[in-house]
């Protein structure tokens, strides 16, 4: 299963839940202001390196470069573009947007 | 691989048009079918042909219709939630009595069947919204 997330965690409690719900071997597609939950020294920090072990994290390119984070993204965490975003979508049998 | 895309919030919201048309770009040239692009609540603001953003602004409907025209895309937009926002074809203006329709070029109005049908036809159905 691919989660996409697309709103901030300092906005929507999306990626929380997500985190908290999504089984282990699932991949974690953060877009949009979803990005600001990959953020190195952010609060977040801590979640998300709890959740790499199970989880695979990927934070979409274009959407940290417009915030100007493309250099401040945590280890672990990948980056791809929007190629990657589809394939993604490919890869998994089935993909759940956290609206 | 089919997919089909659906889109939830209105263009000039957040990112959610933005997100879509750049996913479904980067589908099509990836070589996939796009099943279709369902356009559902405010979504269906991504279909009016009377917006008209600041020249330095990106076009979003326009961007859509474009895309449509090149690679034949069935953009749909949700019937009732059209209705509810003022998006009408002429065919639909026609028969709610009204002076004036603004459908954009490449999209067609239709009703929630087409969105069940895209969740069964396609391979994977992607969310895009608020």
């Amino acid at each position: 299963m691919l989660h996409i997330v697309n709103k901030s965690p300092y906005e929507r409690n999306a990626l929380e839940s997500c985190l908290r719900l999504a089984i282990n071997g699932s991949a974690v597609l953060l877009i949009e202001d979803g990005v600001y939950g990959a953020v190195k020294g952010g609060s977040f920090e801590g979640a998300l390196q709890a959740a790499l072990p199970g989880l695979k994290i990927y934070a979409l390119g274009p959407d940290l470069s417009a915030r100007g984070m493309a250099d401040r993204v945590l280890d672990g965490v990948s980056v791809v573009d929007y190629g990657g975003f589809v394939d993604l979508v490919a890869e998994h049998s089935n993909c759940q947007s956290w609206l | 691989m089919k997919i089909g895309v659906l889109v939830n919030e209105g263009p000039y919201t957040h990112e959610a048009s933005d997100s879509a048309y750049n996913f479904t770009k980067a589908a099509l040239e990836k070589g996939h079918e796009i099943y279709r692009v369902f356009f559902y609540h405010d979504g269906v603001n991504n279909a009016t042909r009377l917006t008209e953003p600041p020249r330095d602004d990106r076009n979003i409907v326009n961007r859509w219709s474009e895309l449509s025209k090149q690679h034949n895309l069935d953009l749909v937009v949700c019937i009732a939630a059209a209705q509810r926002r003022g998006v009408m074809d002429e065919n639909e203006a026609k028969r709610q009595g009204k002076d004036a329709h603004n459908l954009a070029e490449g999209f067609r109005i239709s009703g929630l069947g087409q969105l069940v049908e895209a969740g069964i036809q396609s391979d994977r159905l992607v969310t895009f919204g608020d």
